[in-house]
């Protein structure tokens, strides 16, 4: 580290053991964290590339810069990394390692070794997706779904592929289970289920459907590759089999898997509007309950990702009807946030706008969710890129900048330095305005008719396209300042002291960096509320 | 630095979490078997009638007893008799070598006749009659391979308690090595009768 010096280097130096085996051997859950982080924001990235390579490639009809095979590869290990690597390990697995046990006042969480277990599978599979673009018979081409008969007939690599999921699969239920007990077992005195953070909450919810949902993509997956390996034909009509089944075994994981993928996010949104408005959250209770309403009523709604596969008129009305359930307490959020807003003395810093931004992108991607939760609509617009921009809108709107303001809020208590806000502010806003860019005209298309994942389209989508393609392009000039911005500032940006924020919650009384056990000496005693600001000064940087 | 940390009931609700996925893991076999069945009832009974009953018998008997000497040997543990203990434990090990012998005969005379996944007289015998073997295939591999994962967990165990790693203060480990392997007790109990009784 160069320039001023930070005097204090937290659970940097204080390890057991020196070196780099001090950090691979680490069961200590901030080393952990800070692993996970370093791993899925390189995947991000990996990721990334490859889905600005699609967006170029699709700039114009006809050929550009690969491929229909080629094509086909980059949109499913796109798919794969975004979604296994990025998304679903990036809120729970880094940050929840990183500040959940902080902030119940626990120092680390209840199975250290579990935890350093899960990381090294996250690894494993990571790397085995990684090898399977590169050997055996050519890059997956399925999707990341493995629809069958595709999947159990490809020649690609699909099999690999597969088992890599099948591992990432497995590190999230340790994580999972890792939390449930942790939050049941080592809350520290007076924190109360009325006390803990919203972060907790989320994590409480997200780590429930990890633990039962996983198992089950486990499972299909591992009949894919038993499929592959014996051509048993449990999914193939010809032998008997049934490939809808299939889609319900894997929609059964891959729905909840979605609110796996958000309510983390909505977490640190909970965190963050409070902070920036000095305002209690509204709404506590409805907060917490809410989060958990999401995920028991999310694991009902799996089938409405086949209206068109072929299913009861009866089962599709059910269907539907409970995919609008789901809205209601998503909204309570977006509610509770804005009413959390209103009248508060709102500082638009970094991880404010980020936040905000959530709340915006969230808003377009749930409401063009309902549009594909009604059986008519989604009939026309299924399998066209408006499905596509509605995903991103959720996912990358959504926990991607969700994720980009756990970035912005938590880093600086991880690393004890600050980055530079006005760079921050204008990668953001490059962000905001690519991302709106990019996948607006994608919906538009969309709505035109534009088939997904199609190599080649018609004349008449091309205007959009191009829109689409600039837009892909502002948005990757904003990840690039952004990340460049955080990495300085890490690496050289002004030290900042215990609660550079003004935030009531736990992790913001120690150091920062924090120690290697947390608290010091004692174990804390919780005498206020994670959003009782009265008396919390923030500190000069 | 650390600080000495321990949560004997923390340990235990973590591995009921884990046992509930290991259950969700199943469920999905059991949820093609269902629909499957409601498809093919008649072929399903067909097919079914060609397992031998009697090495399904046989297993469910040495399974049932392997949970009986495991769940001894917790009680011999918490009265600090490792001997028992130690003998409890590899009884029930050698019970988990006799099931996986005994399927192994079963799977070898049944291939034998040309029944595998993926064969071709298997294929002449039509949809519900390969779709009930292939199930049965995956979901006995499926457990055979938790037998398999379960005897070696108690063999650490035991070895751990050998070398007083494991004691009458402190034995949560082997409780939930036993807990696991009456998980495997238990998903066997159903795949007995689905796939050699009731057809
Ligand atoms: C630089 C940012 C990104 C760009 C330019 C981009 C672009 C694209 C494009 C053009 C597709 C192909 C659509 C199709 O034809 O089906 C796609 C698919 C997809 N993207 Fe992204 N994306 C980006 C970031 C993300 C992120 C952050 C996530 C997850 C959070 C994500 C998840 C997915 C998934 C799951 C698919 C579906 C792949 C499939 O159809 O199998 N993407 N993306
Ligand atoms: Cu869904």
């Amino acid at each position: 580290m160069t320039q001023s010096t930070l005097t204090y280097n937290g659970f940097y130096s204080e390890s057991p053991r020196p070196g780099i085996l001090g950090w691979l051997l680490s069961t200590d859950h901030k080393r952990i964290g800070i692993m996970y982080l370093c791993c899925i924001t390189t995947m991000f990235i990996v990721g990334a590339c490859l889905g600005i390579a699609i967006r170029l490639e699709l700039i114009a009809p006809g050929p550009t810069i690969m491929g229909p095979q080629t094509y086909n590869a980059t949109f499913t290990v796109h798919g794969i990394i975004m979604i296994f690597m990025f998304i679903i390990p990036s809120v729970p697995a880094a940050f929840g390692n990183l500040v959940l046990p902080i902030q119940i006042g626990a120092r680390d969480v209840s199975f250290p070794k579990v935890n350093l277990i899960s990381w090294y599978c996250y690894v494993i599979g990571a790397v085995l997706a990684l090898f399977s673009i590169f050997t055996g018979t050519g890059a997956p081409d399925t999707g990341w779904t493995f629809y069958v008969p595709f999947s159990t007939h490809t020649n690609t690599n699909v099999s690999l592929a597969a088992f890599a999921a099948f591992m990432l699969g497995f590190s999230s239920i340790l994580t999972g289970i890792n939390f449930v007990t942790t939050i049941h077992r080592l809350r520290a005195k007076g924190m109360t289920w009325g006390r803990l953070p919203m972060f907790v909450w989320t994590l409480y919810a997200t780590a429930w459907i990890q633990v039962l949902a996983t198992p089950m993509l486990g499972i299909t997956l591992v009949l894919v590759i038993l499929e592959r390996t014996f051509g048993a034909g449990l999914f193939d009509a010809a032998r008997g089999g049934d490939p809808i089944m299939f889609q319900h075994l894997f929609w059964i994981y891959s729905h909840p898997a979605v609110y796996i993928m958000i309510l983390p996010g909505m977490g640190v949104i909970s965190e963050v509007i409070p902070v920036f408005a000095r305002k209690p959250l509204f709404g506590y209770w409805a907060m917490a309950f809410s989060s958990l309403a999401i995920a028991f009523a999310g694991s009902l709604v799996w089938a409405h990702h086949m209206y068109a596969s072929g299913m009861s008129d009866f089962a599709i009305l059910v269907f539907s009807f409970l995919t609008f359930i789901v809205a209601i307490p998503s909204a309570i959020k977006v509610f509770n946030w804005v009413s959390t807003l209103y009248k508060g003395s709102i500082e638009l810093a970094p991880p404010m706008l980020y936040a905000l931004s959530f709340i915006f992108n969230f808003s377009i991607g749930g409401l063009g969710g309902l549009a594909l939760g009604a059986a008519a609509s989604d009939i026309h617009l299924t399998d066209t890129t408006f499905v596509v921009g509605h995903f991103h809108y959720t996912m990358f709107g959504g926990l991607g900048f969700a994720f980009f303001a756990a970035l912005h809020y938590w880093l600086p208590k991880f690393t004890g330095r600050m980055y530079n806000h006005k760079i921050a502010v204008i990668a953001w806003a490059l962000l905001f305005v690519g991302f709106n860019v990019t996948y607006m005209a994608m919906q538009a298309v969309g709505i035109q008719g534009m088939p997904r994942r199609y190599y080649d389209y018609l004349p008449e989508f091309f205007p959009l396209n191009l829109v689409s393609t600039i837009g892909s392009w502002v948005l990757a000039i904003g990840l690039i300042m952004m990340f460049v911005n955080l990495w300085q500032g890490m690496r050289k940006g002004p030290v900042v002291g215990k609660n550079p924020w003004g935030a009531a919650t736990l992790e913001w009384t120690v150091p920062s960096p924090p120690p290697m056990d947390n608290f010091g000496p004692d174990d804390p005693v919780v005498t206020r509320g994670p959003y009782e600001f009265k008396g919390v000064v923030a500190d000069e940087y | 630095m650390s600080i000495e940390h321990r949560d004997d009931t923390g340990a235990r609700f973590g591995m009921w979490l884990f046992l509930y996925t290991e259950v969700i893991l199943f469920s999905g076999l059991f949820i093609l078997y269902a629909v499957s069945l409601a498809k093919f009832p008649v072929q399903f009974a067909e097919a079914s009638h060609k397992l031998n009953i009697y090495f399904g018998t046989v297993n469910t008997l040495v399974l049932l007893t392997s949970s009986l000497t495991i769940a001894l040997a917790i009680t011999a543990i918490q009265r600090n008799q490792i001997k028992r203990t130690l003998l409890l434990s590899a009884m029930t090990i050698a019970l988990a070598l006799v099931f996986l012998i005994n399927k192994y005969f079963e799977w070898s005379a049944e291939i034998g006749h040309g029944i595998y996944p993926g064969s071709e007289h298997l294929a002449e015998m039509g949809p519900g009659v390969t779709t009930f073997f292939n199930l049965y295939y995956f979901t006995a591999g499926l457990h055979g391979l938790h037998v398999l994962i379960g005897g070696t967990l108690i063999s650490i165990v035991s070895i751990m308690v050998a070398k007083g790693k494991v004691t009458a203060e402190r034995y949560t480990l082997l409780e939930n090595s036993a807990l696991y392997w009456h998980l495997v007790d238990l998903v066997w109990i159903f795949l007995f009768p689905l796939y050699y009784l009731i057809l």
